[in-house]
């Protein structure tokens, strides 16, 4: 498992939201003993199998191989924060619709819920902890922080990839160009005003 | 999700065959809508072929016209230099579409064959005849403000939710698709069928069909084309009402003129009758007012989608007065 680049000395409010999200993936990846069983078969077969039985995977997220054993249903969002602890992807509506579990895959942003693991070998995937350079934030995330542009945070790591994406796209313009290009992201405290300006000000330095 | 188990296909062939051999079987490309309604329990596939390693996914032009992938992306397509030229209603009906990231992982194929948008369809609480023929419509009597005014039948109103299966059928493009028995072709205006007894039945496709293309013949009317898109949000919403049209004039006489309909209809809705109102004739206000009311003229409108019967007759002009020019 790679480091966190802010290891946690002590619990934290993020550690325990960690460990809760953690059993709670137990009850809802396990369902029956009949596939918790094969889930951690060592002889699962890489390509296809039946029902229960569980793939091979290596996933590269943020510049790393992550080799692991999944259900062909779980989701490249559940992979992420349940198997490979990034929970910096959030889980918002599952269904598409909110946009909280963006993230990049080979430059261009998707929904992490909407596409399944094992559709993603081979892929490079860039998740909110990729795109710091060690201490260093990135300009989009600089600008969020600049610009005070969230509340709760839930929505903002996927705020801030499909930022990041919408800047390299060019659809940064004008401010009703960005409303429209942001759209498939939701924010509950509707902190829109705020992230319109992010992503400007990120846009206008060119490093998105 | 219940659990499947899952192959990825090599080529067109080996999806094909894969899909020939296992029955229940569903192709994954995008997965964008079908994992919804597995999430939800809409659908179960006890296997998923994933098709995206297939070479479907270019888009070509020739002296013929348009040839669509059936893998390239809505995104891909929306931006490819020739569509924004020579058939703007497609690139206009697929930026009307879905949010960025949906346009970076959806297919063409995987656009044409999503599913209604009907909540009592997507609810598996209800009843409903397209989800389990027989349980009865819901929605016949319910809410209904989303529902279709024509091609409706007592088993089913609901709406068809891709706008561009709208302008592809403005546009007469034919879907190419292969199957166990071969490879065949069907024009778009037969490809997707009237609910009537079996709204279950979407689709002319058969089982284990894939659509490996879609192609869109070149004449003049496609350069002139726009897409008008409704809806309750400015973005990121499916349509109330929307209109596409192609037209090519000489100075005000419409040589020819295409016109399709969502949102109004229980499949993408061709207008032959609307049509002929204007075709070789001089465009004027008054004409295109009697094109719309011809279009609803065997509309079925209920409690609270009458709105639609007068909003896609104002759309309807709005757009083709703009189009023409004479606005």
């Amino acid at each position: 498992m790679r480091k966190s680049p802010h290891p946690a000395t002590s619990p934290t409010r993020r550690t325990v939201l960690k460990s809760t999200a953690a059993a709670a993936a137990g009850a809802t990846l396990v369902p029956n003993p009949v596939s918790a069983a094969s889930s951690v078969s060592a002889a699962a077969p890489t390509t296809a199998g039946d029902a229960s039985e569980a793939v091979e995977i290596t996933l590269s997220v943020n510049g790393h191989k992550h080799a692991l054993t999944v259900e062909p249903r779980v989701t490249l969002l559940d992979a992420l924060r349940e198997r490979l602890a990034l929970t910096g992807t959030k889980k918002g509506c599952d269904r598409g619709e909110c946009g909280a579990c963006t993230v990049l895959v080979d430059g261009e942003r998707i929904k992490s819920c909407l596409t399944l693991a094992v559709m993603r070998e081979g892929s490079a995937i860039t998740t909110v902890e990729g795109l710091a350079d060690g201490d260093r934030l990135h300009p989009v995330q600089e600008a969020f922080i600049r610009r005070d542009a969230f509340q709760c945070g839930g929505c903002t790591p996927g705020q801030i990839m499909s930022a990041v994406a919408c800047i390299r796209e060019g659809h940064t313009g004008s401010e009703e160009e960005i409303r429209q290009w942001m759209s498939g992201n939701i924010c509950r405290c509707a902190c829109y005003q705020n992230i319109v300006a992010a992503v400007a000000d990120a846009a206008r330095e060119g490093r998105g | 999700m219940r659990s499947f188990s899952y192959a990825s296909a090599r080529d067109s062939a080996d999806a094909a065959r894969m899909a020939g051999r296992t029955p229940g079987a569903a192709f994954i490309a995008g997965g964008t809508d079908l994992l919804n309604l597995m999430k939800d329990g809409v659908q179960h596939h006890p296997h998923l072929i994933d098709v995206n390693k297939l070479d479907l996914s270019r888009v070509t032009e020739s002296a013929s016209g348009l040839h669509i992938g059936g893998l390239a992306r809505m995104r891909q397509v929306a931006e490819h230099h020739a569509v924004r030229a020579r058939f703007p209603v497609l690139a206009e009906a697929l930026l009307a579409s879905a949010s960025p990231q949906v346009r970076n992982m959806a297919t063409i194929g995987g656009n044409l064959l999503q599913r209604t948008r009907c909540g009592y369809f997507r609810d598996t609480g209800s009843a409903c005849n397209k989800r389990v023929p027989g349980s009865g419509c819901p929605a016949l009597q319910g809410w209904n403000r989303g529902h279709a005014v024509l091609g409706t039948s007592d088993s089913c109103i609901a709406t068809h939710p891709s706008d561009l299966a709208v302008a592809l059928t403005a546009l007469d493009a034919t879907v190419h698709v292969l199957g166990p028995a071969g490879a065949r072709r069907i024009p778009v205006g037969e490809f997707y069928r009237l609910p009537g007894d079996t709204p279950q039945i979407e689709t002319s496709l058969r089982p284990a069909e894939l659509i490996t293309a879609v192609e869109v013949p070149r004449y003049p009317a496609a350069s002139r084309s726009r897409y008008l898109k409704v809806r309750d949000r400015a973005t990121f919403e499916f349509a109330v009402v929307s209109v596409a049209a192609a037209l090519h004039l000489r100075g005000h006489f419409v040589r020819d003129i295409r016109l399709a309909f969502g949102g109004i209809a229980t499949k993408p809705w061709r207008s032959a009758e609307a049509e002929a109102e204007l075709r070789g004739k001089n465009l004027t206000v008054q004409r295109v007012e009697q094109a719309g009311r011809v279009l609803v003229r065997a509309a079925v409108p209920r409690q609270d989608n009458a709105f639609k019967v007068e909003l896609v007759q104002r759309a309807l002009v709005e757009l083709v007065l703009d189009l023409g020019g004479l606005r």
